[in-house]
């Protein structure tokens, strides 16, 4: 089974507003897109459309938590981790508030529309605010974990959530957990870490090249902050060499998080970074994207033969 | 009810030790925002002292009235006040832009503070947020964001105005410190308001006009605000920048600035306070 990770989200949103009247959602004109509108249908009074005015909408969620209530706040991410930021900020990490930033269409999801509205930096960005917490979903259960963990855990969380369909990776009563990566496939000669789209990409890779007689472990780095550091530091004792994946500029994500926990641990071990290479990207179906800009399974087979070489 | 005489006289000799307090303060950092401070010095302290249900016995009641203070520079009237009001002992305003103490900007580390301040504009949406979900809980708390006459150049503040007259915010108050100067000149020069009033009212807002250091003009327009119906009100209080130092009225040039030792010693004549605190 395959599921739209936006409708998974817009789903079990409305499904935690009927147990929990504090939860209020916040959407920026773009509610038929995130799926926010959803709730909207389910809970109309605590629904509210901010109109296109991000800015505006996540101050207003943190005047909101401080009177006890919930807020998501949705838009395309890369409209939340830019203009929404100063919010994000200066107000809601900096005080450490309840809010929730549903951040719609990441990477370059929202294929068509082009390099202005793919999010490639946001990881960066929201990982560097203290207090805030980082998860990528990478299907529908671990999309349904994060978003009811994020509503029931006090604090700022960042939801980094795509526009398209993910195949299933996880059964139901699988169990997930702040600050800890899944490995989703056993390998012995190298590590893929990886998150989001690519955590299904590193798959395939892992079974091309065990055609070609190479054991790749894949581990799904759902939680890219708090991040797990003693997974990271275990696959490149066990394994001696990591590729990291990611649909996000090279500079500032989860390759750049792996790679400060492999520094501070010194392991020292060969790693090569999967991800687009510092450009902007352009306007196509979302797939000879993913190939053009270095996001596929062939990708990573080739950095994983990069950091084999290098071993 | 009307404010007597003799309330209103209370009320301008605390505003008076309020600027000799916060000179003092801003004077001892040798660092900090003195125009802005003194111009807001009625509108915080009516609405601290004389106005808001609040208490610092009770500081979480979920139906105290709010303020967020948007001009965030202002800090030390706003942490004057709230020394007053109990949240902490006045001494601690000797500890301004130290390390440990109170900050150049409010957080949430003061207590009393309800929002942090500082990047313009911010302020007054997050008092929207809690107006919001002060309706969503049916609570009679009012929300008061005291906003800069500069920081109206910041575009998020006419998101703001649009979306409170949407969501019909009648217990959202917002009040300019319309004092006509900004850091790098007048308003006029920097980036002109023009027809303030008008602004607001085709966004949809009841405007309010009145002398922003006349406590007794205050009471009404902020009594009036309280009772709208249906929409949000916006007092805009007319107000001089430095108000109170004769040579720091008006002047841009005291907007961010150290009090050096002399002016110090002239303000504090003029305010009848002493350069030893």
């Amino acid at each position: 089974m395959a599921k739209a990770i936006r409708e998974v989200y817009g789903t079990v949103l409305a499904e935690l507003g009927n147990d929990n009247e504090n939860i209020v959602v916040l959407d920026a004109d773009l509610s038929g897109s995130t799926k926010s509108a959803i709730f909207g249908k389910a809970h109309p009074d605590r629904f509210f459309n901010m109109g296109i005015a991000e800015q505006n909408m996540v101050a207003t969620a943190a005047g909101m938590s401080t009177v006890g209530k919930i807020p998501f706040v949705n838009t395309f991410t890369v409209f939340l981790t830019s203009l929404g930021l100063i919010s994000a900020r200066d107000q809601i990490c900096y005080a450490n508030l309840n809010v929730k930033f549903g951040g719609a269409y990441c990477g370059m999801s929202d294929a068509l529309d082009g390099a202005s509205h793919h999010a490639t930096e946001d990881i960066a960005i929201m990982r560097a605010l203290p207090n805030m917490r980082v998860i990528v979903p990478s299907d529908a259960n671990s999309t349904r974990w994060a978003t009811k963990f994020a509503a029931e855990t006090y604090g700022p969380f960042y939801l980094r959530l795509s526009r398209d369909v993910y195949p299933d990776l996880y059964a139901e009563d699988a169990c997930f957990e702040l600050g800890k990566g899944a490995v989703v496939r056993e390998g012995s000669d190298l590590t893929v870490i990886a998150c989001g789209i690519m955590v299904h990409k590193a798959i395939e890779a892992a079974r091309l090249l065990e055609k070609k007689g190479v054991s790749v472990r894949v581990v799904d780095m759902y939680s890219i902050k708090p991040i797990d550091a003693e997974l990271i530091v275990r696959c490149a004792r066990e394994t001696g060499a990591i590729v990291c994946a990611e649909e996000h500029n090279i500079f500032g994500g989860l390759g750049s998080a792996v790679a400060e926990v492999l520094a501070h641990n010194a392991c020292g071990v060969p790693t090569e970074f999967v991800g687009i290479q510092d450009v902007f990207t352009e306007s196509a179906p979302y797939g000879e994207l993913l190939h053009k800009y270095g996001l596929d399974a062939e990708a990573v087979c080739a950095a994983a033969e990069k950091v084999l070489a290098r071993k | 009810m009307a404010l007597t005489a003799e309330r209103i006289a209370e009320l301008n000799e605390l505003c008076r030790r309020f600027r000799i307090d916060v000179l003092t303060a801003i004077h001892g950092a040798q660092s900090g925002h003195p125009g802005g401070s003194l111009s807001v010095c009625e509108i915080l302290t009516y609405l601290y002292q004389e106005h808001m249900n609040l208490s610092a016995e009770n500081p979480a009641d979920p139906d105290r009235d709010r303020l967020v203070l948007s001009k965030g520079h202002a800090a030390p009237m706003l942490y004057r006040n709230l020394a007053e009001k109990g949240f902490f002992p006045v001494e601690r305003m000797s500890t301004l832009r130290r390390m440990g103490g109170l900050a150049g900007h409010p957080n949430l580390h003061c207590p009393g503070v309800e929002m942090p301040g500082g990047p313009l504009g911010q302020g007054f949406p997050a008092a929207q947020g809690m107006a919001m979900a002060l309706k969503l809980n049916a609570s009679p708390a009012k929300v008061y964001a005291i906003l800069g006459d500069g920081e109206l150049n910041e575009g998020v503040i006419w998101e703001t105005a649009m979306s409170a007259a949407k969501f019909k915010l009648d217990n959202l108050i917002a009040v300019v410190d319309y004092n006509k100067v900004q850091l790098d000149g007048t308003t006029d020069e920097i980036m002109p308001l023009g027809d303030l009033a008008a602004k607001w009212e085709s966004f949809g807002w009841t405007v309010l006009e009145c002398d922003g250091h006349d406590i007794e003009a205050l009471d009404f327009c902020i009594s009036v605000a309280d009772g709208a119906v249906g929409a949000p009100t916006v007092v805009i209080a007319n107000t001089v920048k430095g108000k109170g130092v004769s040579f720091m009225e008006g002047k841009n040039t005291w907007h961010g600035k150290a009090i050096d030792d002399e002016s110090f010693k002239i303000a504090m004549e003029e305010l009848g306070g002493s350069v030893n605190g």
